[in-house]
């Protein structure tokens, strides 16, 4: 083997092995404890920019390690799992900076740190997982890991709502695992394949097999996907530490949930299967309804991490209106969200964050005036907002644009109306809070924790805001070029795309 | 001193019959030059060893755990520190060795016997009244079942002469003597399994024997009797039982799974709650009699011998995997009990701060009982539940899935406890570091044996009693 094999191992390695030895270290030895931490997520950027680069020019990694029988544990570092891994590594190194500023002088920082990685291991492993077996085992370390992160705090809150995150996630892994046991006895040992790998199956003798598969699996998927009515575990978690909010929210564990459905439709069943089956059609319905109903829900929280989780079940589900909505551009437009939404909704978090530490405000009613205090925090959040809402040129307008051409490109009209409802509902959760941050009057003079000549908070909670913001204005700003995030998926769908497309013409 | 050069020797010697087995298949051994059916016959395939091997790894460490809490005895030893404890735990030891190689049913009646015997005693050094109450419950009961065993070998002895399990599975006919004997011998060897609802002693006994003990007693005293079945089910009586038979003893351990979980649920001791969840997985185990002998009729032809090895081996997986896990688990409630100086469930809150190794230890261990992965559990479940859609019985699919749920619930349960940040320091008393790390040792087994599945699987299939050439009449 090559390095080349090992690559996508060692990618995950540089985190787990940070997580495991944070585990031993005394919670006195920040020093120690912060030089790991950033040292692995340096070292994981710098061998994801190592792969991003050799997939850009068509070389591919994989390490395959016997598993199970004729079942391999396989990771391949394909152009869709680089998506996903650039995304969870990038967004880990940042977060990781916000944390050591946001738990500074709390309890049990080596637990939480340690938990940490370990979660981010799972979702880049989930990312580069080369077949279903491989997919399921970290899709069940993910919900593990995160357990003790949103417990974190200990309260009988905190525990409430890691109850209800278990009783949610673990019964999805459960259907899931049972959809994926049958799809390996009726298929064989079969791997993650741009276009799907069920064709030898014959449609006729197996359709039912195959759509009671497909729903399992989905189904499974659909609780961490957040998909209405199985998303009631995300906004109670809520109660855990806001970096973590952030993480689960961006990329984690709602984020492995959409990235299993995009893998089950392109690369198990293939899109032309998946039709033929005719469960597109109720997929769909299902993600619009839970772009409604989630937005709706947004707009009565006064609670500002609850209101951005509320906007999380509804922004996730374009994700999987865009993968059920037949055709290649409106798959471009659902899998680039799974980007867009991330570096928004991080940005979203981490802001909400700063405000909670800085100036102690967690409802949006206390939120009068806040931007006097800290401009930068709501400069940032501004953005991020209007990536949201959808307004050009933040890269949530490329996604909407993509998803509404694909609809129309499918005949599928109502799914603009889907669109166009949501995008006023979102102005209508995310507008008013914009405006009474900076055109409201303060109602008490605001205190000075963190103000020092040029920060107006502690900076490190401050700089990866600021740099998710700018990323959310740049992956917009420059979607023509083919290494932007929209550039890299039109490429991923041309893969899914080869064997068969239900138009002329592809992007 | 002596007690490490036992331990030691023994495993050297599990270890060299291991690598036989592996590398040259299943091994027999005619006492003295006498054979069956004169003489004793020991016998060695891939199973035995496997269990063989289990059972050293688990009584080397459960021993260095009691090495280590009588180092460092500070006022509640458990008993340990008895003159009877070193004696009885090796005879045990021995006893397991005999059970696994034995391969004729009255040797096996006689091992079962002195396994009984050497536990009940250990159990009852723990001193407490509750413990001997448990401890002559539990006498009593594995009294019965021997009886009940020992009756039903008679029964055959008189009508087939031979008490040599391979002789017996050749000749044995289906005839109400047959019958009586397979029905008395497997109602026997069920009250010693304490399977559902002749689970009613296990709970009080597990829970309430000195910690190593328990481990003992709920990773490898079970264990013995469901070998015997399994032994007997796929050997002797393979050409007799029938399917209807199989799906019972199913029908019997998926209420197991759901009645014990939820019991589980309901202890407010942490011991309790460990033997209850045996009495839950002790049903995951019987699973494999409809897998097996339902797969036979339900299952293509082509495929059938695959599908059915898998079946048998995911079981065994699942349980070689049990042993460890609960192992692990009891000795990490044992190092919990010991700071808190009680097992009570809100008498241990917040104590992970204190014990973050023992409590990761019941942790890791947890995974394996949930059954997710990475951990010898997931690999156990995932051929069992591939086995029963392979057959189409997706029904005892849906009663694994349940199961790891159920199992999910007691396990966070109790770690749920010990994450409670508490505002009022309690201060526990201090544990050994031996101890912890023999837990969490355990529980690291448990989960090497989900990473590196194919080898002991590879050994599990050495002579497979499962493969349909072993057994001769279970094949239509």
């Amino acid at each position: 083997m090559t390095l080349h094999d090992w690559l996508p191992l060692l990618t995950l390695l540089t985190s787990l092995v940070t997580g495991l030895l944070i585990f031993f270290l005394a919670e006195q030895q920040v020093r120690l404890r912060t030089f790991l931490n950033m040292a692995g997520a340096i070292i994981k950027l710098a061998l994801v920019a190592v792969m991003l680069w050799g997939t850009f020019h068509g070389q591919s990694y994989e390490t395959r390690l016997p598993l199970l029988g004729q079942t391999d544990l396989v990771l391949r570092a394909d152009a869709l799992a680089m998506l996903f891994v650039g995304l969870s590594s990038l967004l880990w190194f940042l977060t990781t900076i916000y944390a050591i500023g946001y738990l500074e002088k709390s309890p049990h920082r080596s637990r939480f740190f340690g938990f940490f990685s370990i979660c981010v291991t799972a979702t880049v492993g989930i990312a580069l997982a080369g077949n279903l077996l491989t997919f399921f085992v970290f899709y069940e370390l993910l919900t593990l890991s995160t357990y003790p992160l949103v417990v974190h705090r200990g309260t009988p809150e905190a525990l409430r709502a890691g109850g209800r995150y278990l009783v949610y996630t673990l019964s999805g892994a459960a259907l899931l695992l049972l959809g994926v046991v049958w799809l390996y006895v009726l298929a064989g040992p079969i791997e993650f394949t741009a276009g799907g790998v069920l064709s030898h199956l014959e449609e006729e003798s197996h359709r039912a097999a195959l759509i009671a598969i497909f729903v399992l699996l989905v189904g499974g998927l659909g609780v961490k996907a957040a998909f209405v009515p199985l998303h009631g575990w995300l906004p109670s978690a809520m109660v855990a530490p806001a970096p973590v909010s952030a993480l689960l929210h961006a990329v984690a564990v709602v984020k492995a949930g959409a990235f299993g459905i995009v893998r089950v439709v392109y690369d198990i069943y293939g899109i032309k299967l998946t039709e033929s089956l005719g469960v597109t059609g109720p997929l769909a319905a299902v993600a619009a309804f839970s772009i409604i109903y989630g937005s709706l829900r947004a707009l009565m929280q006064d609670d500002l991490k609850r209101r951005l989780a509320y906007s999380t079940v509804s922004q996730l589900s374009y994700i999987t209106l865009g993968v059920a909505i037949v055709g290649p551009l409106s798959t471009v437009g659902g899998v680039v969200h799974l980007v867009h939404q991330g570096i928004m909704k991080i940005t979203l978090f981490f802001c909400a964050g700063n405000l909670a530490e800085t100036v102690g405000i967690h409802r949006i009613s206390e939120m009068d005036g806040v931007a006097k205090r800290m401009p930068w925090t709501m400069t940032a959040f501004t953005i991020a907002a209007f990536g949201m809402i959808g307004l050009p040129p933040v890269a949530g307008f490329i996604s909407k644009w993509y998803l509404g051409l694909g609809a129309l490109q499918a005949g599928q009209g109502w799914g603009v109306g889907v669109l166009l409802m949501s995008t006023l509902l979102n102005a209508g959760y995310f507008l008013p809070i914009l405006y009474a941050a900076w055109f409201k009057e303060p109602h008490a003079a605001w205190n000075e924790k963190g103000l020092k000549d040029w920060w107006e908070s502690d900076w490190r909670l401050l700089l990866p805001t600021l740099a998710t913001a700018v990323l959310s204005l740049t992956a917009g700003l420059l979607a023509g070029l083919p290494i932007s995030p929209v550039g890299w998926v039109r490429m991923i769908v041309k893969q899914d795309y080869k064997l068969w497309t239900p138009f002329l013409g592809i992007p | 001193m002596l007690v490490s050069a036992g331990a030691v020797s023994t495993l050297v010697c599990v270890g060299g019959l291991l690598r036989r087995v592996w590398l040259t298949g299943p091994i027999r051994h005619t006492v003295g030059g006498w054979s069956s059916p004169l003489g004793i016959e020991l016998y060695a395939d891939g199973l035995s060893t496997a269990l063989l091997a289990v059972t050293a790894v688990i009584m080397g460490t459960a021993g260095f755990y009691v090495v280590d809490a009588i180092r460092h005895k500070n006022g509640h030893t458990e008993g340990y520190d008895s003159d009877f404890f070193w004696p009885l735990w090796f005879f045990l030891w021995t006893t397991f060795n005999a059970v696994f190689l034995s391969r004729d049913v009255f040797n096996l009646y006689i091992t079962l016997e002195l396994l009984v015997l050497c536990a009940v005693p250990l159990l009852i050094l723990a001193g407490s009244g509750a413990a001997l109450i448990a401890g002559m419950r539990y006498l009593l009961v594995a009294m019965l079942g021997s009886m009940c065993y020992l009756l039903g070998v008679a029964l055959l002895y008189a009508q087939y002469d031979t008490l040599s399990i391979p002789q017996l599975g050749a000749l044995m006919v289906s005839s109400p003597g047959t019958a009586a004997a397979v029905v008395l011998m497997t109602l026997g060897l069920l009250l010693k399994t304490a399977l559902f609802p002749l689970h009613f002693w296990l709970p009080s006994a597990h829970g309430n024997a000195p910690a190593a003990v328990s481990a003992l007693l709920s990773g490898l005293v079970v264990k013995a009797s469901f070998y015997l079945l399994v032994r007997l089910w796929f050997g002797a009586f393979a050409g007799i039982v029938s399917v209807g038979a199989g799906n019972f003893l199913g029908l019997l351990g998926s209420l197991a799974i759901i009645w014990g979980s939820l019991l589980a649920l309901r202890q407010q001791r942490l011991k309790l709650v460990i033997a209850y969840s045996t009495v839950a997985q002790i049903g995951y185990f019987f699973l494999l009699f409809p897998l097996v002998i339902g797969g036979t009729q339900l299952c293509a032809p082509s495929d059938r011998v695959d599908w059915l090895t898998m079946a048998g081996s995911g079981a065994m997986y699942f349980m070689l995997s049990h042993a460890l896990a609960k192992a692990a688990m009891f000795l990490a409630a044992g190092c919990i009990a010991h700071a808190a100086a009680s097992d009570r469930l809100n008498e241990v809150i917040g104590i992970g701060r204190y014990l973050p190794v023992s409590v990761f230890a019941f942790a890791l261990a947890g995974v394996s009982l949930m059954g997710l992965p990475p951990s010898g559990g997931f690999v156990g479940k995932w051929m069992m539940l591939k086995a029963a859609f392979a057959t189409n019985q997706w029904w005892w699919a849906m009663v694994i899935s349940l199961g790891g749920l159920l199992a999910a619930a007691y396990v966070f349960m109790v770690l749920k406890q010990t994450v409670v940040f508490r505002l009022v320091d309690i201060r526990f008393y201090e544990v050994p570091r031996g101890m912890q790390w023999a837990a969490l040792l355990l529980a690291l087994f448990s989960l090497l044996l989900g990473v590196s599945g194919q080898v002991p699987l590879d050994l599990l299939a050495v002579g497979s009693p499962f493969s349909p050439r072993a057994g001769q009449g279970w094949l239509p």
